[in-house]
């Protein structure tokens, strides 16, 4: 190929847009809503049917809000991803987890509490959202971290 | 603090891999006076293949861990996760399936 002004032009474009498609955009309105149901809005699930198939492991109490352990799994098949959203924080929604090919939908993570809430867990299964949700006491908020 | 570096296990667990890795990062909140960091993408590959995608928030708690699990890996499978935060900084790590 010969090299003129455009193709140069063309490859610089491919060479600084490179960094940044490799990863997923940040989804800047869902992570910035003040209540979950505003974060569910945002993600297209405003009415997840509630499901038994969503496994939350946590702790009753935790000590430290700073680091709470929060283990979560689904056994509804087909989920393509999982949602934690921390009903009492600031900005309620926490995470969210794209399981492709070859991952089990499955993520254990520590989240900062502000105080005591549900937490509540959205998974995706074929275009539709359910949810469960799990009431987390907290001793100490750990939001200054 | 400054993000710094990371640690990864990935084993085979019940015919699985499990993949725990921890990231050096401060993760600061806007409640902390300090400015806003947090790391909000993170991606793990399973022999260059995407197999999962994170969006996080400065929820996550300081020097993250995770655990995640793949199915029907092997002895040897090259498992890479990598993140970027909200100011652009980097970092990944490569290890393989004991």
């Amino acid at each position: 190929m010969k090299t003129t002004r455009r193709t140069l032009i063309a490859a610089l474009g491919t060479l600084l847009l490179k960094p940044l498609a490799a990863f997923a955009a940040w989804n800047e309105q869902a992570f910035g809503a003040k209540t979950a149901a505003d974060a569910l809005k945002t993600l297209g699930a405003s009415s997840p049917a509630a499901s038994k198939d969503i496994v939350i492991e946590a702790p009753q109490i935790a000590e430290n809000g700073a680091v709470v352990p929060i283990e979560v799994s689904s056994n509804i098949p087909g989920t393509s991803s999982i949602a934690v959203l921390i009903e009492k924080n600031p900005f309620p929604l926490a995470g969210r987890f794209e399981f492709k090919d070859g991952a089990l939908p499955y993520v254990k993570l520590n989240v900062k509490m502000g105080e005591t809430s549900d937490v509540r867990v959205i998974a995706t299964a074929g275009g539709k959202h359910f949810a469960a949700s799990r009431e987390i006491k907290v001793t100490i908020g750990g939001c200054g971290g | 603090m400054a993000a710094g570096p990371m640690k990864m296990r990935a084993t085979i667990a019940g015919g699985n891999i499990d993949v725990r890795v921890l990231m050096t990062h401060p993760m600061t909140t806007a409640q902390s006076g300090q400015p806003l960091h947090f790391i909000q993408n993170v991606v793990v590959k399973q022999n260059g293949k995407t197999v999962i995608e994170a969006e996080i928030s400065q929820a996550v708690s300081r020097n993250p861990v995770f655990t995640f699990r793949l199915k029907g890996g092997a002895k040897g499978d090259k498992i890479e996760v990598s993140w970027v935060d909200n100011k652009g900084d980097s970092n990944k790590i490569e290890s393989a399936v004991a």
